[in-house]
């Protein structure tokens, strides 16, 4: 033993050796996401074969729980309204935010300041923020109402009407998540070269003609990250329509998560509400595997 | 040249009011929640309302900690985001260090669909793992669910920050018979401290807001301030006064740590597109 040590131990002690064992580093990390994150996929799949309820026997039922979805109106309707509300949360936050950030990239006074206050919302505790919307959409008392009635409009039902809930919630989430396609999109105007502009400026050209077509077209792959991440987590978005609505008014604005919340955590219909998050995952992935395919083919261009 | 100096200063100006018409909303919104909490019941309730507290009152804030448990809740917060901030630098920036270092996309890879994934689909097999551990009443499946967000954002922030190293100064220390182990300890992290600094912050900060974890599994007495504004005031007390100073208090400890460490903050989310749960 003792010799074949002492024969490795000049082998091994070049950097070269040493960069086959750099995986070891990771190892802890790896347990950690065994646990957390790999055992509770494995087990989702497991229990959404299963008819599995808190307590009782929980048989083998195949791929019953799956059927069952397709057949659930609430599931199907949960299902539109979350795309709806998707599709909202990530037209409007990527306009605005990219409009926020060809301002935030030209240098005025008070500029650090004004990014930070604008970043605020994305930072602040969403349950803290939800109960002071909720607050401001109160018909008779809240302060949305007054502004709005002290300009001329008419009163909005905010959340407290079928009709008009899912955009008000899509207004909190563009509020909120803005900054973060701001703070990406600026991220690529900062990397970009200045020589177009210079030339573009000496050939008389207006802020908006630079804008269409030097940064939009430039900025672009940027644009379609924050895309993808907001696609992402506006399907995710838990915590605000939890606190505002609760899914209601009835079921007005019940995401698929909050029926999954719902399923498992109120109904304790864990079988269920695992094959839910089995089609929940798929769906999110194929969505953001598709905007991810488009992106690729427009670099291709 | 009169033209463009016209020019010059309309887009000036377009600039400055584009900016406050999008940094308004938030600045109002905030300064409305201060003011909720500043004012008395009858002041809350007023048509036309309030706007300014005149004078303001701390009795809201005195009331939230007086008539609930709040100084718990705040103690199980603390623990719980410390601990997961603190367990998963300890576990992710010598993994993020391995996976710069061997280029390992894949194991990024993993990360990424770690923050694809929805926090709510986690927390089904853990509930039943906890349970079955007997650990639901403690705040440890807080701490271990917390990991599911802190670990991630360690890892991915880390990794582009170890990436950004110059190798050169590790080689020489290995050249000099120094250990990998040495050289990440005592050369890779003394450089990559700034990278570190921002990781904790945002993994501090969405640690601390998370909400959906301790929904599930926390009991009456291991609430986190999220959980516990929820739960116990909008169902025991209605009134606003008292709500929004909670919400403060609840968020204010990150509003301040974004207003101080914006730099760094704005850097990491640049860096990453990083949001937990």
């Amino acid at each position: 033993m003792s010799m074949t040590t002492a024969i490795n131990v000049p082998i091994i002690s070049g950097p070269r050796a040493y960069g086959r064992r750099y995986w070891v580093f990771a190892v802890p990390a790896a347990a950690v996401v065994l646990v957390v994150i790999l055992f509770p996929w494995l087990f989702t799949l497991y229990m959404s074969v299963h008819d599995w309820k808190v307590t009782g026997d929980t048989p083998y039922v195949g791929l019953a729980n799956y059927a069952k979805m397709l057949s659930d109106e609430r599931f199907l309707y949960a299902v539109v309204r979350t795309l709806y509300f998707t599709a909202a949360s990530v037209v409007a936050p990527l306009i605005l935010g990219v409009w926020a950030a060809v301002c935030f990239a030209s240098k005025f006074r008070l500029r650090g300041l004004a990014r930070t206050l604008f970043v605020l919302p994305m930072m602040a505790t969403p349950v803290a923020i939800s109960l002071v919307w909720t607050m401001m959409f109160h018909p008779q008392l809240g302060v949305l109402n007054y502004l709005l009635t002290s300009v001329g409009l008419p009163p909005s039902t905010w959340v407290y009407d079928a009709s008009t809930v899912i955009p008000t919630l899509v207004m909190v989430e563009t509020w909120q998540w803005t900054p973060l396609v701001m703070l990406i999109v600026l991220g690529g105007i900062a990397s970009l070269p200045t020589d177009p502009y210079e030339a573009a400026i000496l050939d008389g050209a207006s802020a908006w003609q630079m804008f269409r077509h030097i940064t939009l077209p430039l900025v672009w792959p940027f644009i379609m990250v924050a895309a993808v991440i907001r696609l992402i987590d506006a399907l995710k978005t838990f915590d605000t329509i939890y606190v505002i609505t609760l899914g209601g008014p009835g079921t007005a604005s019940e995401t698929i998560n909050i029926l999954l919340y719902q399923t498992a955590f109120a109904y304790y219909d864990l079988g269920y509400g695992s094959a839910m998050v089995v089609v929940f995952f798929v769906l999110i992935l194929l969505i953001s595997l598709l905007l991810l395919r488009i992106r690729q083919r427009e670099d291709l261009r | 040249m009169n033209r463009h100096l016209a020019r010059r200063f309309l887009g000036r100006l377009g600039l400055y009011v584009s900016v406050l018409l999008l940094v308004s909303p938030a600045v109002l919104f905030f300064l409305w929640m201060l003011s909720l909490s500043l004012k008395n019941e009858l002041d809350n309730t007023a048509w036309p309302p309030v706007f300014i507290p005149n004078p303001p009152t701390l009795a809201n804030f005195v009331d939230v900690f007086a008539k609930n448990d709040f100084l718990t809740y705040t103690i199980n917060s603390v623990i719980v985001s410390f601990s997961a901030t603190g367990l998963a630098l300890l576990f992710g920036v010598p993994a993020a260090y391995g996976i710069a270092k061997t280029k390992a996309t894949k194991a990024a890879a993993l990360i990424l669909i770690a923050r694809v994934t929805p926090g709510l689909s986690y927390l089904i097999p853990l509930f039943l793992l906890f349970q079955y551990l007997g650990l639901i009443g403690t705040l440890a499946p807080l701490v271990i669910t917390h990991l599911v967000i802190t670990v991630p954002i360690v890892v991915w922030v880390m990794i582009g920050f170890f990436e950004g190293l110059p190798g050169e100064l590790e080689e020489a220390a290995l050249m000099d018979g120094a250990t990998i182990w040495q050289a990440f300890v005592y050369v890779a992290m003394p450089l990559a401290r700034p990278g570190i600094t921002v990781a904790m912050i945002l993994a501090f900060i969405f640690s601390w807001n998370n909400f959906i974890f301790g929904v599930v599994l926390a009991g009456r007495t291991t609430r986190t301030l999220p959980v516990a504004v929820y739960n116990v005031l909008t169902f025991e007390q209605i009134s606003w006064g008292p709500l929004a100073a909670a919400a403060l208090i609840v968020t204010a400890p990150v509003l301040l740590l974004t207003l101080l460490m914006q730099k760094e903050i704005v850097a990491g989310l640049t860096a990453g597109g990083v949001k937990g749960g």
